[in-house]
């Protein structure tokens, strides 16, 4: 017994250890343990992000050095102080400061003495940098703005968070990735693939060769350029017409989709929000509640879109036969709804389409909207051939763009009535607000000019989109290339056509012709409402303008929405003229217009609301 | 066959085994040490050069062993012993301090750690106590006796201070219960550390309620014919309560807060994640790092001189105690199982060879060799893989250190040397 007392404690002792040990190493042991592993250390090797240039090849977006001053304390030798701290540009006590962070941070480790020295400063300092041991300086990239228009379109980049983190293995903390606009759509592209290389460290932190010879190494791949459909000129010439008037422009290429520009007002410089001031000013950007400068309204404000919307009323009574364009309408300075009278401005008469497109008359599309609805039995019928119509036009859903956001609109459908006034409990004369674009009708201005390319298409339209060409290939993708057709005849195009061009012959534009140019265009005049503070109140219209030309051969279609700009021939419509005029003549004639624009700001419009006093809208002195 | 020399009976496989040991502890420390300039492998200025001439040294050692006549250990047992106890007196006065302990002499090319030779010495002196005729264990002037034996170095060595070789000396105690001290003594040392861990874990209200279940069950399930007096059952629950009870005022007053962090870490007693974390950082450090170097190796290791962890020094230590954790890294289960087994074998090995000796004094001392090795490769492997807490004392034959790996050959091979010498006994 005593003799196996030893020699069983040995086995025990035995089997004790391997049981631990296969726990430790066969249960718990995991392959991908080399991420944690703390003496494997990854450095990565950063491609340059890729360049932006727009549709003619002129640069956007680049980069640009920086220079950090770094410092590895424990490496530093005794240095003129007093010189060192004059070529940074800094006082001693800063110096000292700086220099006991950096210690206490870590004294193996280099921190960051001083960040993003200037050019100049680092040219200085570069020739003298080897008398100061212990120091070095480390480029980085910035974003570099060659316009200090697009903000909104081109988007920012800014250093991943925990969720980014969580959502991609790819990314590591402290990098960079796309957060809107064209940098977050093509970030891939943009971005290329970093390399990594595996450093064998010891404890301390310190490197000792390369892990494995450097077998699992990855070289970086490059960050690809991108051409974009933006027309730099008109981006910026149209940001400048914006100055301080709140709304969207879009204007689109109609024979290929392609975006000519997306203007948002207000709008900022995206150099705010590249390098050390980045945070500050994106706070003061994104809390700005009242003009919400970071709030793209090309794409996303919804307004309704008035009296453009008419030329589609149009176009679908024609598709359904219930009107040609010789059907007349009798206009008592507005039209019956039961026994109300609604009002139109175009001064009374009889219309056929030309009049009415062109004086824009309210009970012309009454009468055409209520025929369209009088063709089908029920007006259930009639609300979802209405509706096909509609949306064949890109309307009320998402368009499918390549912008990382937009907003689908509205164009409302039968369940919608249904649910407000019940089943069977409405009729063509409850929404007959529809008829001119009002009611229930949402757009966002890429959609208004989207619409007004397929008309101007004669039926049909690309989808829009922002991106002409994509890195290396080229190719973009084939979505972009194939035409949507809407559901109308491209016969029925031509009368509705002539009338837009009329509205710059003898209606609503005609003080805004363009010598040389045809124009085909369409004024609309929206009422608004806004809630301040639980009370709702209306407030001067918002100004729209759709409008494209050539007419023959059609090179630019747009849509302007600005807000509380009163008349669409206003404001909207002398920006579109001006724009129109700039792309296709490449210099504006008419001097007295754009002086105007560049001068004239609604400021005072927008205090309004919140001066807190009763105030009068639509003033006919501007 | 009594003509075949010194070598002729030497037990050849216990040598192999020796030498697999020696060897892979070697190969770890030439891993663990190796840096990026290439020397040679006999470059003294580095770890595995110096272990390579502390292997040259042991050889010596051994050589000299095998070839004294083999009644000198027996014969002079005693003086050894005086003089390891001189030697560790007088690191009192003349010892060298490395990393905080009082343990070396400085001989200039080495550093003689002599609580090493008193091991040797120590096992020698017992054993020759324990055999002399006029020795009688059952008694207790002679129980007495061999403690003081055991426990003098342990006492001289704990305040230089290194707790773990003093602690060393206890696995002694085996000898005297191969050799009839009551096994009482080894029954009731068990049962206290039980009593202590199970207090820290559960409670002192649980351990009484768990024995008094536990002496409920012993009574409803005995065998009707055997009687069990109640009243020493009941006195040991009374006794093991204010044992109990002594443990959390030890634990809490007695104790330091160090202290009670490695049992903390050890019995799992903090639930704090976030503490535990601290301490796992701190005071667990080592075998933090440890056990993630020994997990990090998987099933085959991560290949020699590929271990990550032990080339970046994340182990401490870890060419002396933690040396088993570069086998876990870069040999991975197979290379542990391998080195467990090695052992394992070598031990029992070496109680069969001490089982066969016909002379009282060699087998004694071959118990007292096995003991202190099996204590040795217990409370280090244990301790590297996270079973034990931590307790500083080398891996025989693997870690580094001149003193270590020669008294540990020579331990060896007095052994060695005696059984080969076992047939002219029996004459």
């Amino acid at each position: 017994m005593k003799k196996l007392l030893l020699s069983s404690v040995v086995v025990l002792i035995g089997f004790t250890f391997i049981a631990r040990l296969s726990y430790l190493q066969l249960f718990r042991f995991s392959p991908d343990q080399i991420l944690d592993d703390p003496a494997i250390k990854k450095v990565y090797d950063y491609p340059e992000r890729g360049y932006i240039y727009d549709r003619d090849g002129k640069l956007l977006v680049g980069n640009q050095p920086a220079y950090d001053v770094m410092v590895i304390p424990r490496e530093v030798k005794p240095l003129d102080t007093l010189e060192f701290c004059s070529l940074l540009g800094i006082d001693k006590e800063d110096f000292i400061s700086k220099m006991k962070k950096a210690r206490t941070y870590s004294p193996r480790l280099p921190s960051v003495l001083v960040p993003q020295l200037s050019k100049e400063d680092y040219a200085k300092l570069q020739e003298k940098m080897r008398h100061f041991t212990g120091f070095y300086i480390q480029k980085r990239s910035l974003r570099y703005y060659n316009t200090n228009s697009a903000a909104n379109v081109l988007g920012y980049i800014s250093e991943v968070n925990e969720a980014d983190l969580k959502n991609n293995p790819y990314y590591v903390a402290g990098e960079l990735k796309g957060r809107t606009g064209i940098e977050k759509q093509y970030e891939e592209i943009l971005r290329g693939r970093k390399g990594v290389k595996h450093i064998q460290k010891d404890r301390f932190n310190r490197d000792i060769g390369p892990y494995k010879e450097g077998k699992l190494d990855t070289l970086p791949k490059q960050g690809q350029e991108i051409h974009i459909t933006l027309d730099k000129e008109l981006q910026e010439y149209g940001e400048m017409l914006m100055h301080g008037k709140r709304g969207g422009i879009v204007a689109i290429e109609p024979k290929t989709g392609e975006i000519l520009a997306m203007i948002s007002g207000p709008t900022y410089d995206p150099a705010l929000l590249v390098g050390r001031q980045r945070s500050k000013n994106y706070s003061k950007l994104h809390y700005d509640t009242i003009s919400k400068p970071t709030w793209d309204r090309s794409i996303l404000a919804q307004p309704s879109p008035g009296s453009p919307f008419k030329t589609l009323n149009a176009l679908i009574g024609l598709q359904e036969g219930v009107i040609d364009p010789s059907t007349t309408f009798r206009c008592y300075h507005g039209f019956y709804v039961g026994n109300t009278l609604r009002g139109c401005h175009c001064g009374g008469g009889v219309r056929n389409m030309n009049s009415g497109i062109y004086q824009s008359c309210n009970a012309y599309f009454a009468g055409v909207f209520r025929k369209i609805y009088d063709k089908y039995k029920t007006t259930d019928e009639g609300m979802d051939v209405w509706e096909k119509h509609m949306k064949s036009f890109g309307l009320g859903n998402y368009l499918g763009t390549d912008l990382p956001t937009g907003a689908p609109g509205r164009i409302p459908d039968k369940e919608y009535y249904d649910k407000w006034y019940g089943d069977n409990r409405w009729a063509a004369s409850t929404i007959i607000s529809n008829s001119i674009g009002q009611g229930e009708i949402a757009a966002t201005p890429l959609q208004l000019a989207n619409m007004t390319a397929a008309i101007a298409n004669r039926g049909y339209f690309y989808t829009p989109h922002i991106i002409k060409s994509l890195g290396n290939s080229g190719s973009i993708d084939p979505r972009y290339t194939e035409p949507n057709y809407t559901t109308i005849d491209r016969k029925h195009f031509d009368p509705v056509i002539k009338g837009m061009a009329d509205v710059y012959n003898y209606g609503t534009a005609k003080w805004l012709k363009i010598p040389g140019i045809d124009i085909a265009g369409k004024t609309g005049t929206v009422e608004n409402y806004v809630k301040v503070n639980g009370e709702r109140m209306q407030l001067t219209d918002h100004s729209v303008f759709v409008a494209f030309a050539p007419v023959e051969n059609p090179q630019i279609a747009l849509a302007v929405y600005i807000e509380n700009g009163y008349y669409g021939a206003r404001y909207a419509g002398h920006i579109a003229s001006l724009l129109i005029e700039k792309y296709i003549k490449g210099e504006i004639t008419r001097k007295d217009l754009e002086k105007r624009m560049l001068e004239k700001t609604l400021e005072h419009e927008y205090a309004k609301p919140y001066s807190g006093e009763p105030f009068k809208i639509n003033e006919y002195v501007w | 066959m009594s003509g075949r020399g010194p070598l002729g009976r030497l037990d050849w496989l216990t040598v192999i085994l020796y030498v697999l040991l020696v060897f892979i502890g070697w190969i770890n420390i030439y891993s663990t040490s190796l840096s990026d300039t290439d020397t040679s492998l006999f470059d003294f200025s580095t770890m595995y050069g110096k272990q390579m001439l502390f292997i040259g040294l042991a050889f010596l050692g051994i050589v000299f062993v095998l070839f004294v006549e083999s009644n000198f250990f027996e014969r002079f047992a005693s003086i050894f012993y005086v003089i390891s106890i001189v030697l560790l007196l007088g690191l009192f006065v003349f010892g060298k301090t490395i990393a905080g302990a009082t343990s070396w002499y400085d001989l200039g090319f080495f550093n003689l750690q002599p609580s090493e030779l008193a091991k040797v010495a120590t096992a020698l002196a017992l054993a020759k106590f324990l055999s002399d005729i006029q020795t009688d264990i059952r008694t207790r002037k002679h129980q007495m006796y061999a403690v003081i034996i055991i426990l003098l170095p342990a006492l001289l060595i704990l305040p230089q201070p290194d707790p773990g070789s003093s602690l060393v000396y206890f696995s002694l105690f085996f000898v005297l219960f191969r050799e009839g001290f009551p096994l009482f003594y080894l029954g009731l040392l068990i049962f206290m550390v039980v009593l202590f861990a199970t207090t820290l874990m559960f409670g002192t209200v649980w351990v009484v309620l768990g024995m008094i279940t536990l002496a409920l069950l012993m009574y409803t399930f005995k065998r009707a014919s055997v009687k069990i007096p109640i009243l020493p059952v009941l006195g040991t629950i009374v006794l093991a309560t204010l044992f109990s009870l002594s443990v959390n005022f030890v634990y809490e007053n007695v104790f330091e807060q160090r202290h009670r962090d490695r049992f903390a870490l050890w019995l799992g007693l903090e639930k704090d994640e976030k503490k535990l974390e601290e301490i796992k950082k701190t005071i667990g450090y080592n075998t933090y790092q440890s056990e993630k170097a020994i997990e990090s190796g998987g099933s085959f290791g991560k290949g020699f001189l590929e271990g990550t962890r032990t080339k970046g020094d994340f182990v401490p230590a870890q060419h002396t105690d933690y040396i088993f954790s570069s086998v876990g890294e870069e040999w991975g289960f197979l290379g542990t199982t391998t080195v467990i087994i090695l052992f394992t074998v070598f031990f029992l090995r070496l109680i069969h060879i001490a089982e066969r000796q016909k002379n009282d004094f060699s087998r004694m001392y071959g118990y007292g060799v096995i003991s202190l090795l099996v204590f040795h490769y217990f409370i280090n492997i244990g301790m590297v893989i996270g079973l034990l807490p931590t307790i500083g004392i080398p891996l025989p034959f693997f870690s580094y250190g001149g003193s270590g790996l020669i008294f540990f050959s020579m331990l060896l091979f007095i052994f060695l040397k005696l059984d080969s010498n076992r047939l002219k006994d029996g004459i």
